[in-house]
């Protein structure tokens, strides 16, 4: 094994669940404000999920009162307390980038069945 | 100089810390060293450890560092490098040094060979400004520009800086924090860059 990714397995979550790009998910981030911590969540469908290893990001869009938001979450990020995963979408390629120029019902994404 | 360890720079990694924030760190394989031979003030005037780093086929070491590992009673070493130290108390010739030198948090400086650059211009070399890419210029985009006045003094000054061989060359950083320390497989994980390629020879040095 090589010596990087031994490095980095130490910090790698064990317990992230199993999601691809144009499924929904509900995030929740750690927040600190002054002394206090609390949780936000942030839902929204997964347009990305790029590199490898403990520096695995993805990228959830979500539309919030008409305007589009994208975050860019790390993976292994301690911060991130929970990924919950909402709906499975059925999409055709791996980057969802033609969602940013769409809007409602061209924005729609087919629900995948797994059996 | 001081006190340090040998090693060998495996790559870069981003890891977390315990504010969540990503750092990205260097992988240096170091030690464990065993000390070769010792430099005494009496005999050679100034005290220093003598370390060796890295394994070679016994074949390929020549018979005048064949008789200083034998009387070491080490195995034969590929690098051998001193370590100027104000004190030889507590050193012995056999002793290893290993990455428990280090603690996490501390301070390190890291010395290592740059990587080769070849022939580069003074853009690249010295960050020269260049010339305009439009507005008529033709040529000169990338050139340094003059290189001096004219018939007084009627030569170049020493030292002026002009395209040449880059890289390749000794550079150390200062005050690079240990961000970790793994004993079981003698690596250091080092805050930020350190110079030199993958694989290459690097040398940390305790601060103080």
């Amino acid at each position: 094994m090589d010596v990087i990714s031994l490095v980095e397995k130490k910090f790698l979550k064990s317990d992230v669940p199993d999601f691809r790009s144009g499924d929904t998910v509900r995030v929740h981030v750690k927040v600190k404000e002054g002394a206090r911590e609390r949780i936000q969540v942030f839902e929204g469908v997964v347009i990305a999920r790029k590199h490898g290893g403990l520096s695995e990001t993805f990228t959830v869009r979500k539309v919030s009162s008409g305007v589009g938001v994208e975050r860019v979450f790390p993976l292994h990020c301690p911060s991130i307390s929970q990924i919950e995963v909402k709906r499975l979408g059925k999409v055709r390629r791996a980057k969802l980038y033609y969602l940013r120029k769409r809007s409602g019902k061209s924005a729609r994404i087919k629900e995948r069945r797994e059996f | 100089m001081s006190i340090g360890i040998l090693g060998k720079k495996l790559g870069m990694a981003q890891i977390y810390n315990d504010q969540g924030q990503a750092v990205a760190v260097t992988v240096i394989q170091a030690g464990p060293c065993p000390v070769v031979d010792m430099k005494t003030p009496d005999k050679d005037g100034y005290s220093a450890l003598v370390l060796g780093f890295g394994k070679v086929k016994p074949k390929n070491v020549n018979k005048s560092r064949q008789g200083l590992f034998g009387k070491a009673e080490v195995e034969p070493q590929n690098t051998l490098r001193e370590f100027r130290v104000d004190d030889l108390d507590g050193y012995s010739v056999g002793q290893e040094i290993n990455v428990t030198l280090f603690s996490e948090g501390e301070t390190v400086n890291v010395s290592g060979i740059s990587k080769g650059k070849g022939f580069a211009g003074v853009m690249k070399k010295y960050h020269f400004g260049g010339s305009n890419s439009s507005h008529g210029a033709s040529v000169v985009h990338r050139r340094g520009g003059s290189s001096g006045a004219s018939s007084y003094p009627g030569r170049v000054f020493k030292g002026k800086r002009m395209p040449g061989r880059m890289g390749s060359e000794k550079v150390t950083v200062k005050n690079l924090t240990v961000v970790a320390v793994d004993t079981d497989n003698n690596l250091l994980l080092v805050k930020g860059a350190v110079p030199g390629a993958k694989n290459s020879l690097v040398t940390l040095f305790k601060k103080g």
